[in-house]
């Protein structure tokens, strides 16, 4: 039992990161009230910068890489997230739309810098990934270290502890309740004095940093390169984890663990003795199939925070 | 306001225009001729007959797909699911024109009538869980896309095929393929499909503009909660507008699996038909009209790309790019219509 645990944990862990990372910032996002259909594009630009960055200054930074790699990718894509902000906060834009065009721009530049940067489809595989470890301490405790916590990447765990940062943040502190109040109800929010223009693009940069991280920890642990098939679909499933998981931080994380897991199936089935025998079609549509069961039967019906998808116009009813 | 019409033309007009002037920016920015760029993507897409024919093929599941999104828009909801319903329809149309036997008349209708219905149902889950357990759309539709994907890959290798990567190709009596259109344009791809996208144009122009349903799901778009109190069932609507979306994608894949490649192959990822069909919608203002003008548009830009490497050297993306900025600028329309009315106010 152990051995089934210790070879479906890790990867489940492994698969789930990304997805966490993005969700959360898909929670700030849709609780201040701005819909980020985004967030795959947002994805697309931390996995380019991650990538690039990464081959660029692997050999000044040395072992640092990878973690200075993913803030750099998280910075560039709070900027590229502006153009979002802007669309939709400040010029009104259907915020779909503009989620849209986020996806498409990001794909799209990526794509051309990387060939005209390296004159062909996908850059090299990177040379500094981020490597699994032991974690001290903990992965000497009989039972659970071996488990959770010997040849882990330290970025699941990152994954975690940022889900309940973001939820005292979003729950026990003032600035966390005016962002929620701005996705619920602008107006009231605006009458107490919170300015709701600002909140919402602090949302949606935030959204960005975190989609951008999200991105880049996926292509340096998992895809190792940049091309068009990078990323594809893992925003989207980010953005279902946001909806399965209540537009809350931790069902988000729960949500997002739960895909990883379920994408994780697919991957190691062959090691575990009672998947063994199930055709790989089956686990492939696993997650896909128990998210839309789920969400009709035990989730019931999911409630979006109120202003949800709706431009503020100051003086407006 | 009287001009609100002129506004919905000028908004894509320029739009389009900002898109174009921003792509020959960053051709600029990045080291390349914006002139020669541009005329690469002229001559990819009309510099012969062949481009032209290979141009109306990309337009014709532009067409269906965007037909797909704008529909469902129309009543309110947002159907990314265009992607799988497209794949479906395609492996129904291809497993139709293999497995049966028939003269013409009856097996190409029957192909094509088993897309969209294919494409009808992948649409009519999204549809009823919405409406009977309201939960939301856009998830259902995305994880639909995925089930399609892997459900058909699925098919291909195990029940069409021996652990093939491809099918045979279909008989010539599921087929629409025209040797009289590929003769006439350098035997490109292009197929009859044209007609039938059109022609489901003009059924959603009718279904919308002419028919009750079509008024209902319009109302039930614009507000559900008035729609219900005037008697409308708001649930039946719901279902049916993402049925008929999903035909629509489905007829999509048809032109695909009985048109342009007369089989179907294992697919790696998705063919982007239905994330384009997003875009395209977008532009067409969800029109059956305007969504025919931009799936026109996003033929000749994709087409032409293909062009655009070999003759100026310029990464085919530049055309991602440019179609993303000018969705961004339809969705913006409010600063541009603001604009505009900057200048109509100085010029009186």
């Amino acid at each position: 039992m152990i051995d089934i645990l210790q070879s479906i944990i890790p990867p489940a862990l492994f698969f789930s990161a990304p997805l966490i990372f993005t969700a959360l910032g898909g929670v700030f996002s849709e609780r201040s009230g701005v819909v980020n259909i985004g967030l795959e594009g947002l994805m697309v630009m931390g996995a380019f910068v991650g990538i690039v960055f990464n081959l660029t200054f692997a050999d000044v930074f040395g072992a640092w890489t990878p973690w200075i790699s993913i803030i750099v990718a998280m910075i560039v894509s709070a900027i590229f997230s502006i153009i979002h902000a802007v669309a939709s906060v400040s010029f009104r834009a259907d915020q779909v739309v503009s989620g849209v065009a986020i996806n498409f721009l990001a794909l799209g530049l990526g794509v051309f810098l990387t060939k005209q940067w390296y004159d062909k489809g996908q850059t090299d595989m990177v040379t500094k990934p981020f490597y699994t470890t032991d974690i001290p301490l903990l992965s000497k405790v009989p039972v659970i270290g071996d488990i959770f916590f010997q040849d882990i990447y330290l970025t699941s765990y990152l994954a975690i502890v940022l889900a309940f940062v973001a939820w005292y943040i979003l729950y026990k502190t003032p600035f966390g309740l005016r962002l929620r109040a701005v996705g619920e109800h602008p107006a009231a929010a605006d009458t107490n004095g919170i300015n709701v223009y600002k909140m919402r693009y602090i949302a949606v940069i935030i959204s960005g940093a975190l989609g951008g991280l999200g991105g880049s920890v996926f292509a340096l642990t998992i895809a190792l390169n940049f091309s068009h098939a990078t990323i594809v679909g893992q925003g989207f499933m980010s953005l279902a984890a946001v909806i399965f998981g209540k537009w809350h931080p931790l069902g988000a994380m729960g949500a997002a663990l739960f895909f990883g897991f379920a994408q994780s199936l697919s991957v190691i089935s062959a090691g575990v003795p009672f998947l063994e025998d199930v055709p790989q079609v089956f686990l492939l549509i696993a997650p896909y199939v128990l998210t839309i069961l789920a969400l009709a039967g035990f989730v019931g019906r999911s409630e979006a925070p109120k202003a949800n998808g709706v431009p503020y116009i100051k003086g407006s009813r | 306001m009287a001009s609100n019409k002129l506004f919905n033309i000028l908004v894509p007009i320029i739009s389009v225009l900002l898109g174009l002037i921003a792509g020959a920016i960053i051709m600029l920015v990045s080291g390349y001729n914006p002139i020669a760029g541009y005329t690469a993507l002229w001559n990819g897409a009309f510099g012969d007959l062949y481009f032209m024919g290979e141009t109306v093929r990309q337009i014709t599941p532009y067409i269906l797909t965007g037909l797909a999104v704008a529909f469902a828009f129309r009543s309110g909801l947002f159907n990314i699911g265009a992607e799988g319903q497209v794949i479906v329809g395609w492996l129904a149309a291809v497993w139709v024109g293999l497995a049966v036997d028939a003269p013409m008349i009856i097996h190409l209708p029957l192909a094509i009538i088993a897309a969209a219905a294919a494409g009808a149902i992948w649409g009519f889950v999204p549809g009823i869980l919405k409406a009977r357990l309201g939960v939301h759309e856009v998830i259902v539709t995305i994880m639909m896309n995925y089930i399609a994907l892997y459900c058909t890959n699925e098919i291909i290798r195990s029940v069409l095929t021996d652990n093939m990567d491809s099918t045979d190709i279909i008989p010539p009596s599921a087929s629409l393929a025209s040797e009289w259109l590929q003769g006439l344009t350098y035997f490109s791809r292009m197929h009859y499909g044209i007609l039938i996208a059109l022609f489901a144009a003009v059924v959603m122009w009718f279904i919308m503009q002419r028919t009750t349903i079509g008024y209902e799901l319009k109302a039930v778009g614009f507000n559900q909660h008035a729609s219900k109190y005037a008697g409308m069932k708001v649930s039946k609507n719901i279902i049916l507008s993402m049925a008929i979306a999903g035909a629509f994608a489905g007829l999509a894949g048809a032109m695909e699996g009985l048109g342009t490649y007369g089989s179907i192959s294992v697919m790696s990822g998705f063919t982007n038909l239905g994330f384009d069909g997003i875009a395209v919608a977008l532009l067409g203002a969800n029109t059956a009209f305007g969504v025919v003008l931009a799936a026109i548009l996003f033929g000749v830009l994709k087409v032409g790309a293909i062009n655009m490497p070999t003759g100026a050297e310029v990464p085919t993306e530049l055309v991602d790019i440019i179609i993303a900025l000018i969705i961004f600028f339809v969705a913006s329309s409010y600063i541009i219509r603001w604009i505009l009315l900057r200048f109509k106010k100085e010029g009186k």
